[in-house]
C-alpha cells in the first residue's frame, strides 16, 4: 500500500510534467502540423537560464519568471527562423530541422553553461510531508508541481475559449485562409503559438530539474514520454494530451516500482502499441484526419 | 596558499635545471642514442591514445580525467621528458557510445600509430575494442574501468587494469558492514540489473555478508541509470525503508548517490549509507546536492556519514605531499579543471604511466611496456595500496581504505588500508607495502 | 541499355571493381571507415524504401538493426567459428520476421502516431536487452570476433580490408536488388500508396500489403546492416543502438536527397565520414575543453538545419540544380536541343 501510495505520488507529479510538454507538443502540432523533437532541449536550455540567473544573484521567483520569458522569446525565435522559411515542405524536412535544433542546443548547452549535472533548486521543500506520526507520501513541491501544471492548463483554457487573441490563434490555425480573409494575421498567430508552446515547455523545465538534475540530455525522456503521452491522447485534443501524459507517468511509475525501472522505456511501449492497435488516432480522436 | 605555490614554482625552477643534467648525463651513458624503437616512438616524443566520454551522458565529471592526465604529462614535458622524449596524449571523444570507441580505437591505432592505449574509459565502451587492441599487439595500459574483465592475461595479455575491481570494494566495504553494524539489516542500492558495476559489487558484498551477523534483506533495489530511473528511485528507497534497512550498501554512480540521498531525506529515512568509491567523490556530490534540490539547505549534512573506500590520498588532506602536488601541477596546467576525484585519477595514473614508460627502458619496444608493468611493482606511487600486477595478474590496485565523509563535506580516513583479490572467499589482509611519498622532482626516478 | 535489370547490374559490378581497387589504394583506417559508409549504406538504403518511396516515417530503425546484431551476435555466442554468411543470413531473416510484425502494426498508423510508435521502439528495445542480461548480455553487451580474411589471400592482409570487402559486396547486392524493386512494377505500387492512399486503393492496390512489405524489406536491410555493424563495432551492447542511430539514418536519407538511393549513398557517406572530419578540425583549435568537446556535435546540428534551410532536397537535390544551372549557362548557341526523356 505505501509503495503504492508512493509509486501514484510519483507518477502523478511526472505525468503532470510529461503533460506540459505533451501539450506544447500539441500547440505547435495543431497551429503548425509539426512535431517539435526540440522541444525537451529548448527546455533544458531556458532551465540553464534561468540557473544562470539563480548564480547571478537573482531570486528563484525571478529566474522562474525569466525562464519562462526565454522560452517564449525562443520558441518565437525559432518559428520565425527557422519553421517559417521551409513551411509547406516535406514534412520530413520539418523533422530533420528540429532534430538539428536539438542536437544544436545539446552541443551549446555545455559549451556556455559547462557539462557537469548541476542541481536545480526546488522553491518548496522535496521532503514529505508527516501529519503528526503519520508519514503522507507527498512533498509542498510535488502539491506546487501539480498546482503550476493545473493553473497553466486553467490559464490557456481561459486564453483559447474567451479571448480574442486565443479564438484568433486557433481559427488561423484551423483555417488560415478563412482566417485570412477575416483580417487576422495568420503568420503571427502561428509565431504565437510557439512562443506559448515553448513557454509551457520552459515551466516543465524548471519543475523536473530538481528531481533529476540539469544536464544537457536530461529533458530527452522527458520529451518521449510527454510525445508518447500525446499520440496516447491523441495529437489534436489538448485534453486528450494532458490526460494521456498522466496515465504515461503513472504507469511508468508503476512499472518502474514493480517491474523494475530497466523496464520502464519498455512497459511505455508496449502500453502506447496497446493503445494504438486499438485506435490509431489516439484515445481522445473524434475524427479521422489525413497526415502526412 | 599563495605563498606556497611561489616556494613550489621555484622549487620546480631548479628541478628543471637539475634534470637537463640527468638528460645529459643519460645521453651520455651507457643508452645510446634515441631510436624509433616501436610504432609511436619516435627520437623525441611517444604518442598515446586514449578514448574518452567527453560528450554525452557520463561526460559529466569523467570528461575530467583525460585533461588532467594531460596536464601532468605536459609538466613532465616541461622538464624533460621521459629520456628526452615528450609524452603526447592523443585523446579522442567518443561520447560513452561503444561503435565510436570502435572506430575511434582504429583512428588511433591504425593511423595516429599510437604506441599504446592509455586510460581508454567505460566498460562496455572498451570491451567492443579489447579484442581487436589485443589482437593488433598494442599494449593496452590502466583501463579506466573497475569490471574484472580487464584481468585475463590468456585473452587479453595486452590489458591491464588500474583501479581496483568492483568485486574487491564490494569484500572490503562488506568486511567493515559486518564488523561494525553487526546485527542490523543491510539493503543493496545498485546500477543494474545486468550491469556490471552493480552485480561485481553485490557480488563482493554477499561475499562477505551472507550468512555473516548482518542480515541482508533481498532482493537488491536496481537502478537504471536513465532520467526515467532517477524517477524510480524514491520509490525504490521506500521500499527499503519498509523492510526496515539500517545500512544501504550502495553501488551507483554519483548522480544516483545524490538522488539516493535526496530521496531518503524526503521520506525522513536516515539509514547509514556505505557507497562505492565511484559513486562518493564528495566535491561532485556537493555540487549536484548544492543549490538546494531539495528545497532545503542541508547538502553537507546529508552527504555527512556517508561510508566510503579509496585507493588514493583523500582530496582534503591537504598535508599530503601527493595532494600538494598534484594540485600545484593542476594549479600551472591546467587551471580551469576542479580538485576533485576525477582529476586526481587522472593525475594519479598518468603518474603509474610515467613510471611504467621510465620502466621499459629508452628504446622500448611495445612488449618493453607490458613486461616492465609485470616485474615492477610501482609502489612508489600515489596509491594508498599496492599494485597487483604480476605476469598473471593485470588487475591494478589490490585493495581500499575504508573513508568516512565528516559533517563538513570531506571524506577522512575511517580504518585500516586492506587488499584482498576477487575471488570468493580470497582472505582480505593488510598490505605488505606503506605508502610512499613523491619524489621531490615530481617525476617519477629513473 | 534498355534493361533496367542489367543497367542495374552493369553499374554495380563497376562500382565492384572500382570500390575493391580503392581498398588497395587507401590505409586501413580509410578501409574500416569506407566498410562503416557501406553498412550505414545498407540501412539507410532500406529506410529510403520505407520512408523516402512509401511515405512511411520510422524514428526507431535504429532498433531493427539491433535486431539483425543481437541475432548475429547470439549466434556467435554459441558457435563462434560460424562462416560470416549464416549470420547474416539469420539476421536478415529474424530482422524480417520483425519487420513483418511492426509492419502490420504500423500499417494502422500514419504521420507523427508512426513516428511516435518507433520513436518508443527505438527507445525501448535496447533496455529488453539490459534487462535480460543472462542471454543478451545486459549493459556490457555480447562481444563478437574480428572477422580475419581467408588464408588464400595472403598473411598480411588486413582484417580491414577484408570487412570492407565483405561490407561493399553487401551493399552493392542490396543496392542490386532494391534498384531493381523500386524501379518496377512494386516500386510504383510504393509511390501510389506514398502519393495517395486512397487512389491507390481505388486502382486495386492492397494498402495495407504494401506498406507490410515496405516494412519487411526495410527491415531485412536494416538486419543486414545491423549483422555487418556487429562486425564492424565488434559488440553488440545496448548503448550502441541508441536514439542517435535511428536519428543519424533518418538524416543520412534526408540530407542526402529523400527518395533515391544515390542520395542514401551520398547521405551515408558524410554521415560516418563528416564526425571524423569535424572532430580532427576542431582538435586543432586550441579552445577550453567544454567547447572543443562539443563543437563537433554543434557543428553537425547546424549542418542539419542549414541543410534543411538551403538545400530542401538534399545533396543530390542541389547537385541537381547547380548541374541543370550550369547546362544552361554553359549552353552554346549553336548547339542543338537535346530532349532527355520522352
Amino acid at each position: 500500500m505505501r509503495t503504492f501510495l508512493i509509486l501514484t505520488v510519483d507518477g502523478v507529479t511526472s505525468g503532470f510534467i510529461y503533460a506540459m510538454v505533451a501539450l506544447a507538443l500539441v500547440m505547435i502540432w495543431r497551429a503548425t502540423r509539426v512535431i517539435n523533437y526540440a522541444q525537451g532541449a529548448m527546455a533544458m536550455f531556458t532551465t540553464y537560464v534561468a540557473l544562470f540567473a539563480i548564480q547571478h544573484r537573482v531570486t528563484y521567483w525571478l529566474a522562474f519568471v525569466i525562464a519562462l520569458g526565454a522560452g517564449f522569446v525562443f520558441g518565437a525565435g525559432v518559428e520565425r527562423l527557422l519553421v517559417r522559411p521551409i513551411e509547406g515542405r516535406a514534412p520530413l524536412n520539418m523533422v530533420i530541422l528540429t532534430l538539428g535544433l536539438l542536437i544544436l542546443l545539446e552541443a551549446v548547452a555545455p559549451m556556455l553553461f559547462g557539462g557537469d549535472v548541476k542541481s536545480f533548486p526546488a522553491p518548496f521543500s522535496r521532503i514529505d510531508i508527516t501529519a503528526g506520526a503519520t508519514q503522507l507520501y507527498v512533498s509542498p513541491f510535488d502539491i506546487f508541481v501539480i498546482a503550476a501544471a493545473l493553473l497553466v492548463m486553467l490559464l490557456l483554457l481561459v486564453f483559447f475559449q474567451r479571448t480574442t487573441i486565443g479564438l484568433r490563434m486557433r481559427a488561423a490555425a484551423f483555417r488560415p485562409e478563412i482566417a485570412r480573409l477575416l483580417g487576422i494575421r495568420v503568420g503571427r498567430m502561428l509565431t504565437l503559438g510557439w512562443g506559448l508552446a515553448a513557454v509551457l515547455g520552459a515551466l516543465a523545465g524548471v519543475l523536473i530539474a530538481p528531481g533529476i538534475f540539469l544536464y544537457p540530455n536530461n529533458m530527452d525522456e522527458a520529451l518521449v514520454f510527454g510525445f508518447t503521452g500525446a499520440i496516447l491522447g491523441g495529437l489534436d485534443s489538448p485534453v486528450g494530451a494532458v490526460t494521456g501524459a498522466i496515465v504515461v507517468g503513472l504507469v511508468l511509475s508503476y512499472v518502474g516500482g514493480y517491474l523494475g525501472s530497466d523496464l520502464e522505456t519498455v512497459g511505455g511501449l508496449v502500453m502506447l502499441i496497446a493503445v494504438l492497435m486499438v485506435r490509431p488516432q489516439g484515445l481522445f480522436a473524434f475524427h479521422r484526419q489525413r497526415q502526412a | 596558499m599563495a605563498a606556497m605555490t611561489r616556494s613550489r614554482t621555484g622549487a620546480v625552477g631548479s628541478l628543471l635545471a637539475g634534470l637537463a643534467v640527468l638528460a645529459a648525463c643519460g645521453g651520455s651513458g651507457g643508452g645510446g642514442a634515441n631510436q624509433a624503437s616501436a610504432p609511436g616512438i619516435t627520437p623525441t616524443s611517444v604518442t598515446i591514445g586514449s578514448t574518452q566520454p567527453l560528450t554525452g551522458p557520463a561526460a559529466a565529471g569523467y570528461s575530467e580525467i583525460a585533461p588532467a592526465s594531460n596536464a601532468y604529462f605536459k609538466y613532465v614535458n616541461a622538464h624533460g621528458g621521459v629520456f628526452g622524449r615528450s609524452i603526447i596524449f592523443d585523446y579522442v571523444d567518443d561520447g560513452y557510445n561503444p561503435t565510436n570507441t570502435a572506430a575511434q580505437t582504429r583512428k588511433l591505432i591504425l593511423q595516429d600509430k599510437v604506441y599504446a592505449m592509455f586510460e581508454a574509459l567505460g566498460t562496455p565502451t572498451h570491451l567492443s575494442v579489447v579484442n581487436y587492441i589485443n589482437s593488433e599487439k598494442v599494449p593496452d595500459l590502466f583501463v579506466a574501468s573497475g569490471c574484472n574483465c580487464w584481468n585475463n592475461v590468456s585473452q587479453y595479455p595486452e590489458t591491464f587494469g588500474w583501479q581496483p575491481d568492483y568485486t574487491i570494494e564490494g569484500k572490503i566495504l562488506g568486511q567493515y558492514i559486518k564488523q561494525n553494524y553487526s546485527g542490523m539489516k543491510v539493503g543493496y542500492f545498485a546500477q543494474g540489473p545486468n550491469d556490471e558495476f552493480g552485480t561485481d559489487g553485490i557480488n563482493g558484498l554477499n561475499d562477505v555478508l551472507q550468512n555473516s551477523s548482518v542480515t541482508v534483506v533481498s532482493p537488491p533495489q536496481y537502478y537504471a541509470p536513465t532520467a526515467a530511473g532517477a524517477m524510480a528511485v524514491k520509490s525504490e528507497l521506500a521500499a527499503m525503508q519498509a523492510a526496515g534497512v539500517q545500512v544501504i550498501a550502495s553501488f551507483s554512480i554519483p548522480l544516483f548517490t545524490a538522488d539516493a540521498l535526496a530521496s531518503a531525506a524526503a521520506l525522513n529515512y536516515h539509514p547509514i549509507f556505505v557507497v562505492s568509491n565511484v559513486g562518493s567523490d564528495p566535491p561532485t556530490l556537493t555540487g549536484i546536492l548544492t543549490g538546494g534540490a531539495l528545497g532545503v539547505t542541508l547538502p553537507a549534512a546529508l552527504i555527512g556519514g556517508v561510508v566510503s573506500d579509496a585507493y588514493l590520498p583523500l582530496l582534503s588532506d591537504s598535508s599530503n605531499p601527493w595532494v600538494s602536488l598534484f594540485k600545484l601541477i593542476k594549479a600551472q596546467y591546467a587551471p580551469s579543471l576542479p580538485w576533485d576525484g576525477n582529476v586526481e585519477y587522472g593525475f594519479a595514473t598518468a603518474y603509474t604511466f610515467v613510471q611504467a614508460l621510465k620502466a621499459a627502458g629508452q628504446n622500448p619496444s611495445r612488449d618493453d611496456i607490458v613486461h616492465a608493468i609485470e616485474t615492477t611493482h610501482f609502489n612508489d606511487g600515489p596509491g594508498l595500496v599496492p599494485f597487483a600486477f604480476t605476469s598473471s595478474n593485470h588487475l591494478g590496485y589490490s585493495g581500499v581504505e575504508i573513508v568516512k565523509i565528516g559533517p563538513d563535506g570531506a571524506a577522512v580516513s575511517a580504518g585500516p588500508v586492506q587488499v584482498t583479490d576477487d575471488t570468493a572467499g580470497g582472505a582480505i589482509t593488510s598490505p605488505s607495502s606503506q605508502p610512499a611519498a613523491p619524489p621531490s622532482s615530481g617525476i617519477p626516478p629513473d | 541499355m534498355r534493361n533496367p535489370l542489367l543497367r542495374h547490374a552493369t553499374v554495380c559490378v563497376a562500382l565492384a571493381v572500382v570500390l575493391v581497387l580503392l581498398t588497395y589504394v587507401f590505409d586501413a583506417f580509410t578501409d574500416y571507415k569506407i566498410a562503416g559508409v557501406a553498412i550505414f549504406f545498407i540501412a539507410a538504403a532500406g529506410l529510403t524504401v520505407l520512408t523516402g518511396v512509401n511515405g512511411q516515417l520510422s524514428l526507431g530503425h535504429g532498433a531493427l538493426m539491433a535486431i539483425g546484431a543481437y541475432t548475429t551476435s547470439l549466434l556467435l555466442k554459441e558457435q563462434p567459428q560460424l562462416p560470416m554468411i549464416l549470420p547474416l543470413l539469420a539476421a536478415i531473416v529474424s530482422t524480417g520476421v520483425a519487420g513483418a510484425v511492426i509492419g502490420v502494426a504500423a500499417a494502422r498508423l500514419r504521420g507523427p502516431y508512426l513516428a511516435g510508435a518507433t520513436l518508443a521502439l527505438a527507445v525501448g528495445l535496447p533496455q529488453v536487452a539490459v534487462h535480460y542480461g543472462s542471454v543478451f548480455g545486459g549493459n556490457q553487451g555480447l562481444p563478437v570476433p574480428v572477422p580475419t580474411p581467408p588464408s588464400a589471400l595472403g598473411g598480411d592482409f588486413p582484417n580491414e580490408r577484408w570487412l570492407a570487402w565483405i561490407a561493399i559486396a553487401a551493399a552493392l547486392i542490396t543496392l542490386f536488388l532494391l534498384a531493381n524493386l523500386v524501379s518496377g512494377a512494386t516500386g510504383a505500387r510504393l509511390r501510389a500508396v506514398a502519393d495517395d492512399e486512397a487512389a491507390a486503393s481505388l486502382a486495386g492496390i492492397n494498402v495495407a500489403r504494401i506498406q507490410v512489405l515496405a516494412f519487411v524489406v526495410s527491415a531485412a536491410c536494416a538486419g543486414l546492416a545491423g549483422s555487418l555493424f556487429a562486425y564492424w563495432v565488434g559488440l553488440t551492447a545496448p548503448s550502441g543502438f541508441g536514439l542517435s542511430v535511428s536519428l543519424q539514418l533518418l538524416s543520412a536519407i534526408v540530407i542526402g536527397g529523400l527518395g533515391s538511393l544515390s542520395g542514401a549513398v551520398l547521405g551515408s557517406f558524410l554521415v560516418v565520414m563528416a564526425p571524423f572530419t569535424i572532430s580532427d578540425l576542431a582538435g586543432n583549435l586550441n579552445l577550453s575543453s567544454d567547447v572543443a568537446n562539443n563543437l563537433p556535435l554543434a557543428l553537425y546540428g547546424v549542418v542539419l538545419i542549414v541543410t534543411m534551410l538551403a538545400f530542401p532536397r538534399g545533396i543530390q537535390g542541389a547537385l541537381f540544380s547547380l548541374w541543370r544551372l550550369a547546362k544552361r549557362n554553359l549552353r552554346r548557341p549553336q548547339a542543338p536541343t537535346v530532349s532527355t526523356t520522352a
